[in-house]
């Protein structure tokens, strides 16, 4: 039988290559065009709201009460609050984040490894909902044991059980990180006579190093943004404090908080959570703009 | 006595550094180093050679213990290194690699280090103290003839030199811990061919003061570098002698076939 080669090496028509590609740029068009809208809207309504309070007002005034008859818009209250919850969140989550991922990929032998990487990211499949309750009802009262003046709600407990939520997100980042650092560094290691944990500390962690900076950016990024928790958990009082045994209120949460209320749109008030929105829009877009980078120049390190 | 002798007399068979009997490895339940009895003469160099998945790379990784490394690796059998078994329980497999260096196939200097650092690595890794560190990292480096490409920017990345001085770096970093022998993976079978030379002329050099094993596919350059022998087939060992012996006189026909390329 004569092999027809022309009709094997003939392109797919024209039309259906040319749908093909419609349907993936329409895709791709689709997170583009939400994205842009969202930081029109944000910047749309922000600027509103810059022309009614100033900008010098946000960053000098202590209190945040845009609800109050006198209203007052200090963004400070919300951004400690926003920075205590992330800052216990992620001192929970780096150092058993990275132990676990050091257990995992220089540790554990084949079978443990079986084990217990499914029981890590079983917690990332936990609802947010369920760790708020958590937080609330079993640490809290279990750290007013231990810590006198521990309030009902603290930034404590929403933050260090916030900090759990994200421990396999830094596990298994750190994890591949680990993992994609070359046998041959670790064999090198060995070979000169050095003991398993410099080798791991002194030699595959350096090597891993700017993945495992990647996992904690993208890990303080969902913290900036984690909502359920500290709503549950920590009070949503705007207060300008830094004692994690005290009630806080997240950017997040007065968003969720304001949004779920009555405020008329086009008021003052409304904008008020488009101007955070927009605020918070920003840290957790630096955050990923590292990560981002770090990632990047991972992967050119490995096909240099 | 016959110490003294070899000094004086080059043919004569010097001691042996290390002595291996009987030493069986396995990956699970596969038997890839078959009972190996072998004595490696001091101050010479000792080529492995073999087609490849004979069992070189693994009968030179039981040397140093690197061998056990590997999950579901296991070695049997005895290895003397100056009449001491490394396979004792009472051996730090660690503190025996100190003594029983190795560069492998594949230039691996550290990629966070200096090129000073990646000379200093094994001490300072290992937290011994160094009297002179400039005056080791010189010295190595000029052991290995690269002082003078590099001796002004020892700061950079060891990484940032070709891959040949790479393999060059990885021996000073070798013999910065001053190990008595040196364990050899094909260690310019990933380099052109003036790398190679400069590797060989190296260890030339370099058995003036250690011992080498040196294993190889490169059937020149053992016939180059080697003074020893050895022809490992499917995890045995065929035939052991020095190596002018080796190839103008082998006793076994599969010594001779290989050698002649008729198969491998
Ligand atoms: N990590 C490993 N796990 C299982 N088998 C291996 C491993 N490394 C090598 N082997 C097997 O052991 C045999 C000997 O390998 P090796 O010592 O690397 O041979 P050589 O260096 O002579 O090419 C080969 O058949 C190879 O497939
Ligand atoms: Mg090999």
């Amino acid at each position: 039988m004569k092999r027809d080669l022309a009709a094997e090496l003939r392109r797919p028509s024209a039309l259906s290559e040319r749908a093909g590609k419609l349907v993936f740029s329409l895709c791709a068009a689709a997170s583009l065009v939400t994205t842009g809208g969202i930081v029109a809207v944000l910047l749309h309504q922000t600027i509103g709201f810059l022309q009614a309070v100033p900008f010098t007002r946000l960053l000098t005034d202590t209190h945040w009460t845009p609800l109050f008859a006198e209203p007052r818009f200090g963004l400070w209250p919300l951004l400690c609050g926003t920075l205590l919850t992330t800052g216990i969140a992620m001192m929970v989550a780096i150092p058993c984040g990275v132990l676990a991922a050091i257990y995992l990929s220089e540790l554990a032998g084949e079978r443990q490894r079986r084990i217990v990487k499914p029981l890590v990211e079983l917690l990332a499949g936990i609802p947010t909902l369920i760790y708020g309750y958590f937080a609330l009802s079993l640490v809290t009262p279990a750290l007013q044991q231990i810590i006198p003046g521990l309030s009902g709600f603290n930034a404590l407990s929403a933050g260090s059980v916030m900090g759990l939520m994200l421990l396999p997100v830094v596990a298994s980042l750190s994890e591949d990180a680990l993992s994609a650092v070359p046998t041959g560094l670790r064999e090198a290691s060995h070979a000169l006579g050095v003991r398993r944990t410099a080798t791991i500390f002194r030699v595959v962690i350096p090597s891993a190093s700017p993945g495992i900076a990647a996992a904690v950016l993208l890990a303080a990024s969902r913290a900036l943004g984690a909502t359920m928790i500290v709503a549950i958990a920590a009070g949503q009082q705007p207060q300008l404090t830094l004692d994690p045994r005290d009630s806080v209120e997240t950017m997040t949460t007065y968003i969720a908080q304001v949004s779920l209320g009555d405020i008329p749109t086009g008021t003052l008030e409304y904008r008020t959570i488009f101007a955070v929105g927009l605020c918070l829009f920003m840290m957790t877009l630096v955050l990923n703009v590292i990560a981002h980078r770090l990632r990047r120049r991972i992967h050119r390190q490995e096909r240099p | 006595m016959s110490a003294l002798e070899s000094e004086i007399d080059p043919d004569a068979t010097p001691e042996p550094k290390l002595q291996i009997s009987h030493l069986d490895a396995y990956f699970n339940d596969r038997h890839v180093v078959r009972d190996i009895t072998l004595s490696v003469p001091q101050r010479r160099v000792t080529a492995i050679i073999g087609p490849s998945g004979c069992g070189k790379s693994t009968f030179l990784r039981c040397l140093n213990r690197m061998h056990e490394h590997v999950p579901g690796a296991r070695a049997r059998g005895a290895v003397m290194l100056d009449g001491v078994d490394v396979y004792h329980p009472s051996i730090n497999p660690a503190r025996l690699r100190r003594h029983v260096g190795m560069v492998f196939q594949k230039p691996n200097p550290f990629p966070t280090m200096s090129i000073r650092d990646n000379v200093l690595a094994g001490h300072r890794l290992n937290g011994t103290h160094v009297d002179a560190p400039g005056e080791l990292v010189e010295r190595c480096l000029r052991q290995v003839a690269l002082w003078d490409e590099v001796k002004d920017r020892l700061g950079r990345p060891g990484v940032s030199l070709s891959s040949g001085q790479q393999q060059r770096l990885c021996m000073a970093r070798v013999l910065a811990v001053e190990p008595e022998v040196i364990l050899l993976d094909e260690p310019s079978s990933a380099l052109d061919p003036i790398a190679t030379a400069h590797i060989e002329e190296l260890i030339e050099e370099l058995k003036e003061r250690y011992t080498l094993v040196l294993v190889t596919h490169n059937l020149q350059q053992a016939a180059r570098v080697s003074d020893y022998m050895a022809f490992f087939y499917l995890g045995n060992l065929v035939e052991f002698d020095r190596t002018d012996v080796i190839f103008t006189n082998p006793k076994e026909s599969r010594t001779e076939d290989y050698l002649t390329g008729k198969f491998g």
